[in-house]
Formats: C-alpha cells, structure tokens, sequence
C-alpha cells in the first residue's frame, strides 16, 4: 500500500530489455504472474492459455493483455488468406465496387495476397493452378513456424509429393496443424535497389476491431538480403538469396552489425522518389497503407475484440517490380531482439509509444475506456485508420472512396509529420 | 608538388612491399569470372589486410597546416597577422556580407526546399510553383536556367533530371560505348589502385547506414573511372599534377612514362563517399558513372588537391577559420585554449563535401547549392554555421576529444536552417 498503490503492476514472460526498460521508466512495478497484475506482456503461447475455454481466465477492469484472444485469424498464414478470400467474397456478393475484377477475373483493388493454397487440403487446386504456369516458383512456409524457419521453394511438382500422398491415402483431411504448409506464388520480380532484394517491415498497433482502430509506425524498415538476388533455379536453394528475415540473413557470411542490412523506409521514399517520381511513390505508399487495413477489415468481424486486449503487429510486404505491394504474412510478435545499436533504439521508441497509447497516461488502466488517445501521446505513430471517424463522415463514404476520395480519416491522417493529406485512394 | 610526390612514393613502396605490380594482364579465366561477377563485386573477399590507404584527410590536413607562402610578406595583409588557425596562407576569402551577396538566393525572404516543404508549411506556399518551375526548366532543357533554379533547391522527383541538364550529361549511345569500354579496361587489367578502391569501400560505404546498399554499383564506378584518361584534362586547369610511373627499367626516361593510374587520381581513405549519394539518384551504372566524373573533374577534384582556388580546400579551410574567428571569437579562443583548432575536426567533413556525415536528404540539398552556385564555399559556410549551432555546448567542453564528440552525430541536422540563419539571422 502507500506508494505501491496506483502503480501499474505488470508481468512478462518476454525476457528483452527494450520492454523492462520501459516499464521501469514509467515506475511500474514488476509482480508475478500469480499476483495481482494491472499489464501483461504476454508471448502468444501464453495468450493461448490465458483465453483457453479450460482455464476460464477471467481478466477484470483493471487489466491490459497485449495480444487478442484469436489473433491467429491474422497471423497464422493461412487463416489470414482464408480470412481474406472470406472478405472478397462477401464484398462481391454485396456488389461493393471494393470487389470490382478486371477482364482476367483478378480483384482490382484486393489483389495483394499472391496466390496460396493450403496443403494438404487444397492440393488439386493447387495443381490445376501449377500446370497454368509451369515455370513458376512456388514458396513452401509452415503454418505455425517463425523467423523463416521451414520454409523452402519448390519449381516442381514432384518436390512436394509428400502433401499429395497424404491428401489422397488419408481418410481425414485435416492434419495437425503444426504439419499444415501453405504454398504460395513467389514473387520473382521483386523491386531490387543496388541489385538487391528487400522486403518491408511495417509495424501495426491495432487498439480495437470494431469500431477498427489502428496506427501505423512510421518509422519501419526495409530488410536486405546480403547476397544478391538472383532468380536462376541453381539458387532456389540458397536461402541467403530469398528470405530477408533478419534471423536468417544473420549468419550469412556477409551480414553487417553496424547497419544489419537495414534501410529506413524514409530512405526507401528519398530513392524511389528520386529515381521513379512523386505519383508512383505516393500511390505505392497509399496501396501499402491501404492493403494493410483491407487485411484488418477482413478478420475484424471473426476477431474476439476482447477489451482488454490491444495489438502491435509485425506486418511483412514485398514489392515488386512494377511497385506493387504484397503482403506477405502478418507477425504477432514482431522480434524485440536488436540486431544493431539503431536496431535497439528503434524497438526501445516502439514500445514507448506503444504504451503511451495503450495504457494512457502510464496509469493503472480502465479496460472500459473510450481507446481514443489524444493526438500528443502518438509518438512515431500516425493514425492509419479511425473507423468512428470515418463514418462520422457520413456513411456513404467507404463506398465512394474508390473513386478518388479518402476512406481513411481525412486530416487524421498525416504523413511525414502532421501534415493532413486527402489519401487518394484510386 | 612534394605532396603529390609523397603520394606517389606511398604507393610505390605498397607496391614493392607486397610485390603486386601497379598493373598486370588478367588471364583469361580470370577475365571471365570478373565479368560473371560484376554486379556483385561486394561479394567478393579478397584479402585486403595487407593493404592500407594511400593517405587519409587528417595527413593530408598536416601537409596544409605547412604551407606557407614565400612570396608573402607580412606587413601586406594586416588583418592576417591576427589569424590564428591552423592555415597559415594569406589567400582572399569573403565576409559575410559578401557571402549573402553571393548566395542571396538563401535569404530569409526566398521560399527554400529543406525549409519550405517542412510538414507543416502548406505546399500552396512555395513547394507546389517551385515544382512547376522545375518542370519547365527541365521540359525547355535550360541549363544555364537549371542551375539558377536549384539554389532554391530541387524537388525528390526531379533533381537527378535537373542534375544531368546542369552538368550536361545526357547519356547518348557514344557515352555508353565508352563506359562499356571502361568496363572491358577493368575486366582485362588488373591494378594495385584496385584494391585500394575495394578497401575503401568496404572500410566507408559498405558500414554506412544509407550507401550499403549501394556497394557494387560503386566498385562498377569507381574501377573503371581509375581507367578513364579523359580525366586527366581536368589537370589542366587545377594545380595539380597526376602522378607519373615509369615501365619496369626505364625510370626516369619519359617516352616510358605513364600516367598512374590512368585517370591520374589516386583514392585516399573516404574517396568512394562521392560517388555513394549519387546512387540515391541514378540507378543506371553508365549514367552515373559520367555523373559522378562530371561531379568531380569540377568540383571534388578541388577538396583534395592544393591550390589558390576560392573553391579549393585551402581557401575553404581559411574561409571556415575566419568566419568562426570573426563572428565566434570566444568559441574559438575557447576550442583553440583546449587544444581543439575548430578546423581538425571541420576538415573531415569539408573534404568529403559531408558525404557520409549529413542524412543523405541533407545532403542533396547542400550539393543543389553547389551546383547552383558553382561554388564549394557553401562546405566551410556550413561547417562554421554548425559550430555555430553547437557553440553552446562546445563552450563547455574541455579537450578535443569531448569537442569531437559534441559534433560527431550530423545526422539529424536540418541544412537550410543552419546556413540561413549563420549568413542572414546572425548579428554581425
């Protein structure tokens, strides 16, 4: 009691500094797991057993978690892509000019996940698909796996035989999901820059699905392969080559430990700018933004939005050649682990304002209140989209927003530094 | 000259000392592995331990700091008697109000990019007529129009355009072929000063948080400009004199001298930081090669050679001490008490035109003005304004090395500001 009260109480099962420091800073106390705790900072296996029907875990007012009970609806890839095919399908159904198709039958406007099928389940589909273009890759990734573990590329059919047998000899045609892999379309012509490729991490904070609220990060990055790209087949199994996941690219032989083959997305802005124009860039940037919270959209409605629970996501895109984004998958524990001295900062200011906007003012939290921060506490977070306030002006408006008007929050919305733009999403 | 002399001599003894000729032949098989590789020369690993560049800024500060003028006498130039920075050589350079003459573009009352775009000035302001104009410029091909334009400073989307117009590249198919037979030079032949390039890379661009990107496109810049006789005319209008080798036997006997190496220029540690930025705006490897040649046959060349050139490093390097003595006396007296000559620690970033020191979007704004005003004052202007800047926290330091420190991190300076305020907000 006395001074103790009316400081956070909090707990982790994530041993990183940049969250203790931040914690510490703010004069929470650290408590265990068994006590009283106002905010837990929770792996997402632990987020499993806390919201599991056996345990019954009851979270009070006064208690922040920092993942949503069923977040997997996002961040598993391939509940992510069923989640989403989900959403076009019931757009179209509506006759949402969202859902419009071009003369091949591909979505105009919600075109960002490539092609992905799962396996075993999908196999023939995915088959049927293979043989239209028999020369292309494939990428293999695991259902439950991280960091780039598992995965692998394929140009053949007869290197993943072993998802075809299972599929026709098993009565059951659901696996356990931790031997579930997706297969999906790899993205040959991505955008190299010095001949190499790269892929973007964004970074996501979501405080609620419905209304949807979300802030993007400003301040992502851009991950290098150390060796150069090259899309001949000798190198399909030179993993240095293909995945840009730090945890990877880590033990290459030419991995840098000032820089970490990190570029700052402002960086990434100056040079595409620069050497392909304002309008390209601008309408690279706004698909990005706008692919992100179409992702969000479509698990809104099958996400448990739980009160007490807030997100920081690890959103993951390639671009390709032609400036297209594509997103790739979306993390639910994006590394606290710093690669580089820039690296930690760059976490360390994360979190912080992550916390300025989930638990406002650093105080013990009510899970009831409004989750509408003021403008001064976002730090390096922009608002990416206001749901509240996009209909408060006016309930036509998503609908219009294709044909060149701003869905997103007019004047919320700031690029760079406040300045208020009309997002002129096509 | 005896300085050029030295360079000369480093190098030739690297060259007796490993037993690497300055050139040799490639064979073949060799040739052929090159040019599989040369889009990925990063990836290479060759042992560099035993190499070391030829010289680094701070020698080559030593040899200015001791120079003197025979001719000069002392009671001619009063005013000088006073000067007590490290050059010691009587040359002419401006004030401060003859430098707001010079660039009155920069004054209070102008729009400026890197000022006037900021977030929250609205664009109808200045930003969006400063890009027509712009793109008018570039649809007549002006260039003389180009370059009174770009002091005010180019827009992202079209600086490499404007760039190219002022400094007339244009990349036609003769200017290709002739980079392609750079290319074949550098496939064919193998040089000494190559791995003094290789070196360099690795030691600056491949460890900087902006150029590592960019590191093969600088060994396919920089190898074949090394290559690049037509550099050599730019010796007829700088003080300089390329250095010159002789055929193995025949010292001495100048029908059997060449130039060494070809382009006459020998790279010094933090050389490959010119050409780094230009990535950032071309990304084909025959245009920014001529680029950057353009870049420094009239402007680089003059920060590392001696000369009485207003542009050139020692006229920068006095104009930058006798601004801060000027309009800073105490900050100086201060610095020069603790054995911190302001100019140690300037020297660096002037000599590399703050390559690698400035956020790279800093930077292109402060090379717009050296385009703009064909002129490299605009470096030790800089360099006194960021003195400046810091002159609080300078004042309370004791030693050279807390002075280092207190202006070792440039990256989050804001270029415009600083220059306008020192030259036009500064009570002088």
């Amino acid at each position: 009691f006395g001074i103790m009260a009316g400081k956070v109480k909090w707990v982790t099962d994530i041993e990183k500094s940049v969250l203790i420091n931040n914690f510490e800073k703010r004069g929470w106390i650290q408590v265990a797991e068994n006590e009283d705790w106002n905010f837990y900072w929770m792996s997402v296996q632990t987020i499993r057993n806390v919201f599991s029907v056996e345990t019954g875990y009851r979270l009070s007012d006064d208690q922040i978690v920092n993942h949503f009970p069923n977040h997997y609806e996002l961040t598993r890839k391939d509940l992510m892509v069923k989640n989403i095919k989900r959403y076009r399908k019931e757009l179209e159904k509506e006759g949402s000019p969202l859902a419009e198709k071009d003369e091949n039958g591909k979505y105009i406007y919600l075109d960002f996940v490539p092609v992905t099928f799962m396996l075993p389940a999908d196999y023939n589909l995915f088959v049927e698909e293979f043989r239209k273009n028999p020369s292309s890759t494939w990428i293999m990734k695991p259902c439950g796996k991280a960091q780039g573990k598992g995965i692998f590329l394929i140009n053949k059919l007869s290197q993943i035989k072993k998802w075809s047998r299972d599929s026709k000899t098993s009565s059951f045609v659901s696996q356990s999901s931790k031997e579930a892999y997706v297969i999906s379309l790899y993205i040959n012509n991505p955008l190299l820059i010095g001949g190499k490729k790269f892929d973007l991490r964004l970074y996501v904070l979501v405080s609620t699905y419905r209304p949807l609220r979300c802030y993007m990060y400003k301040l992502g990055f851009c991950r290098f392969c150390t060796v150069k790209y090259t899309p001949s087949t000798s190198e399909l199994d030179n993993m240095f080559v293909h995945l840009t996941n730090v945890a990877i690219q880590k033990h290459g032989d030419d991995y840098n430990h000032i820089h970490g083959g990190k570029w700052t997305v402002s960086n990434l802005r100056l040079y595409l700018e620069s050497t392909r124009g304002k309008e390209v860039t601008n309408k690279l940037f706004d698909e990005i933004h706008w692919i992100i919270v179409q992702s969000l959209k479509a698990v809104a409605p099958v996400m448990n939005n739980d009160k007490h629970c807030f997100e920081c996501y690890g959103y993951d895109i390639i671009i390709d050649d032609k400036l297209k984004p594509w997103l790739i998958e979306v993390n639910a524990s994006p590394s606290l682990t710093s690669s580089t001295a820039n690296d930690r900062i760059l976490k360390y200011n994360l979190i912080n304002d992550t916390l300025n906007i989930a638990v406002p003012n650093g105080e013990i939290p009510d899970c009831k209140w409004n989750k509408s921060p003021p403008k001064e506490v976002l730090g390096n977070y922009e608002v990416l989209y206001d749901e509240e306030m996009a209909q408060s002006d006016g309930p036509d408006r998503d609908l219009r927003g294709r044909s060149g008007q701003s869905t997103g929050v007019k004047g919320n919305r700031a690029r760079d530094s406040g300045k208020p733009v009309l997002t002129t999403w096509k | 000259g005896s300085w050029e002399k030295r360079i000369l001599k480093s190098l030739n003894s690297m060259c007796t000392e490993l037993g690497i000729p300055l050139a040799r032949k490639r064979p073949v098989s060799e040739q052929k592995e090159l040019l599989n590789k040369w889009n990925e020369m990063g990836t290479d690993e060759p042992d560099l331990s035993l190499f070391r560049p030829v010289y680094a800024p701070k020698d080559f500060l030593e040899v200015l700091m001791n120079l003197r003028n025979p001719n000069y006498e002392n009671g001619e130039q009063p005013s000088f008697r006073n000067h007590l920075g490290l050059i010691q050589v009587p040359l002419k350079v401006k004030d401060i109000p003859e430098l707001k003459e010079d660039f009155s573009e920069l004054g209070l009352n102008i729009g400026q990019l890197g000022i006037d775009d900021s977030a929250q000035v609205p664009p109808e302001f200045f930003e969006n007529e400063h890009v027509r104009v712009g793109q008018k410029v570039l649809a007549e091909q002006d260039s003389a129009a180009a370059q009174q334009y770009v002091r005010q400073g180019c827009p992202t989307a079209l600086r490499a355009d404007l760039w190219a117009l002022i400094l007339n590249i244009s990349n036609q198919p003769e200017d290709i072929l002739y980079y392609e037979q750079l290319k074949t030079n550098v496939i064919q032949h193998d040089l000494l000063v190559d791995s003094l390039i290789y070196k360099d890379v690795k030691l600056t661009a491949s460890n900087d948080d902006y150029y590592f990107v960019f590191e093969d496109y600088l060994y396919q810049v920089l190898l074949c400009f090394s290559r690049d006789t037509s550099v050599l005319e730019h010796f007829t209008y700088s003080s300089a004199t390329p250095p010159k080798s002789y055929i193995r036997g025949k010292l001495g006997m100048e029908e059997y001298a060449v130039f060494y190496p070809p382009n006459g220029v020998i790279p010094f540690h933090g050389f490959s930081m010119y050409v780094a930025p230009l990535c950032f705006l071309y990304h084909e490897p025959s245009k920014l090669y001529q680029i950057f040649r353009e870049m420094y046959v009239r402007f680089f060349f003059r920060l590392h050679s001696i000369s009485s050139h207003p542009s050139g490093i020692v006229s920068l390097c006095l104009l930058f001490e006798t601004l801060l003595q000027t309009h800073l006396p105490q900050l100086f007296y201060h610095l020069r008490e603790i054995g911190a000559q302001p100019l140690r620690i300037s020297f660096k970033w002037m000599v590399r035109a703050f390559s690698g020191y400035l956020a790279t979007d800093q930077l292109l704004l402060l090379w717009d003005r050296i385009l703009g005003y064909n002129s490299l004052e605009i470096l030790a202007v800089l360099a006194a304004a960021v003195f400046a800047f810091r002159a609080v926290n300078l004042m309370e330091v004791t030693s050279l090395a807390a002075a280092e420190a207190v202006l070792a991190d440039l990256s989050t300076l804001k270029v415009m500001p600083l220059l306008q305020i020192f030259l036009f907000a500064t009570v002088t």
